[in-house]
């Protein structure tokens, strides 16, 4: 005897019935939550851009952000200035300050999406990015930028702090869904300490980058003017990935540093 | 009386060791190789299927009798999802820090074979209490496994336990390390982990004489 479920008419029944209520749910759920989302976002990235600035509770070995509930104010503090800097065709086409990007989108700079940002310079040949001023915890001014690219499963991202000379003072990296225990810990301190100090310009002013090298026969990272940091072990792709952002979105802040000098 | 009768138990015994669904059914073994290279990982990833089976085996269990056979497979893969998804999206909302730990593993969850496979086994004959304890039991015994592997991948590849040094400072030669012992780098790629499966599997046939098939 065939069953009632065994009917054509009821599997699509089923089917479409199933399909509803799950979206429905899932619908209900992300619409609900979206709000404390977006706001879990944007903290995130101001404690991302306070770190590669120095501000964390860093303990010894582990990478800790500033508290969440203080990082509003802290970010408010820090960043004394939020430029946006349109590029186009290797050059600086536009400067702007916040409150001149704000009137023009409405948008607060650091929620600017580089993603999208780098699909529009393929679209367009232009793009806006974001650029952070503060101080260094030694009093110095350093500027954050954002930097994005590729590691071996997903997207890998983070800010990067320099000086006027573009010295490494700070970096932070994260990433979508790097390996765990290989390529994800491109976000330990271990990895992220060793940028600092290194450099991004020859004597020359030339941009050169960092390259995540494997046996650079400096696993300490003790030289700093050798344009190489040590890579990690078993993740050669995700180090790649990081050299090549490093190398792209760095690269185009260079004609900026260079202005300033002038 | 005991809380669980002897069946019951069974249950929740039995893919701990003698049907282990790695070592025994080896399934699931794709997430055991790709996470197991640290500690914390595994156990995130332990705690997260051990929800999801759980629940999940629950509702198909509940919905047993109304599933179409014919697309069976389908409704049982729309459970596991909309289960992770839900999961996922509370934590981002309330646990953001957590989530960001555990989103490497949704994907995995979602396709992870065992799930399907007590589902389709078990769950869509069994009633909910039931399914509930076999759910819980497999995900405790594909976590067992996960952990242990774990915990020889990160000691001996890194030298660390859940991030934490235990055999010295490789660079400063500290510890374990002033006499010479290295990090084996080899440990930390997934290859090794098959090859520690492997063992366990021997270690568990040895013991056990009565698992070896001929």
């Amino acid at each position: 005897m065939e069953k009632r479920t065994d009917k054509n008419s009821y599997t699509i029944i089923f089917a479409v019935m199933m399909v509803c209520v799950v979206g429905g749910i899932l619908a209900f759920l992300a619409s609900s939550l979206k709000d404390r989302i977006t706001q879990n976002e944007k903290i995130e990235k101001q404690q991302n851009i306070l770190y590669a600035l120095g501000v964390n509770n860093n303990d010894e070995g582990s990478a800790v952000f500033v508290d969440a509930a203080i990082a509003e104010k802290e970010f408010q503090e820090k960043v004394t200035e939020q430029l946006v800097l349109t590029f186009k065709d290797g050059n600086i086409v536009k400067t702007q300050t916040r409150e001149e990007y704000m009137a023009e989108t409405k948008q607060e700079p650091y929620l600017i999406d580089v993603k999208k940002q780098q699909t529009l310079q393929k679209e367009t040949g232009e793009r806006k990015l974001p650029l952070f001023v503060g101080k260094s915890p030694e009093g110095e001014t350093i500027y954050v930028a954002p930097i994005r690219g590729k590691g071996l499963w997903d997207a890998i991202w983070g800010y990067v702090a320099v000086n006027e000379d573009m010295i490494v003072k700070g970096a932070y990296f994260d990433h979508k869904g790097e390996t765990p225990g290989l390529g994800a810990n491109i976000k330990q301190r271990y990895f992220m300490d060793d940028f600092y100090g290194e450099r991004l310009l020859t004597e020359a002013g030339v941009f050169k980058g960092i390259t995540v090298a494997k046996g650079n026969a400096d696993p300490t990272n003790k030289i700093k003017d050798d344009y190489e940091v040590d890579a990690i072990a078993g993740s050669t792709i995700t180090g790649d990935g990081v050299t090549a952002m490093i190398k792209k979105d760095l690269g185009l802040y260079v004609p900026y540093f260079k202005n300033l000098k002038n | 009386m005991a809380l669980l009768s002897k069946k019951d138990s069974k249950l929740l015994k039995d893919p701990l060791l003698d049907n282990n669904p790695i070592t025994i059914q080896v399934l699931g073994i794709c997430s055991a190789l790709a996470i197991t290279a640290e500690l914390k990982a595994s156990i995130v990833m332990t705690v997260s299927v051990l929800f999801v089976m759980g629940v999940g085996n629950v509702v198909i269990s509940l919905m047993r009798n109304i599933i179409p056979s014919k697309i069976r497979i389908i409704v049982q893969l729309v459970v596991v999802a909309s289960l992770v998804i839900i999961v996922d999206q509370v934590l981002k909302a309330f646990a953001y820090e957590l989530s960001k730990t555990l989103s490497v593993f949704v994907g995995l969850i979602i396709t992870n074979c065992i799930i399907m496979g007590r589902f389709e086994a078990f769950a869509l004959g069994n009633g909910p209490y039931r399914s509930f304890l076999d759910g819980i039991g497999n995900a405790a015994g594909y976590g067992f496994i996960l952990i242990l592997v774990g915990f020889f991948r990160e000691l001996l590849g890194s030298g660390t336990l859940l991030g934490i040094s235990v055999l010295g400072d490789p660079i400063a030669k500290t510890g374990l390390y002033a006499i010479g012992y290295e990090n084996n780098g080899f440990m930390l790629l997934s290859p090794m982990a098959l090859i520690v499966v492997g063992l366990i599997i021997w270690v568990q046939r040895a013991r056990n004489k009565d698992l070896i098939e001929d």
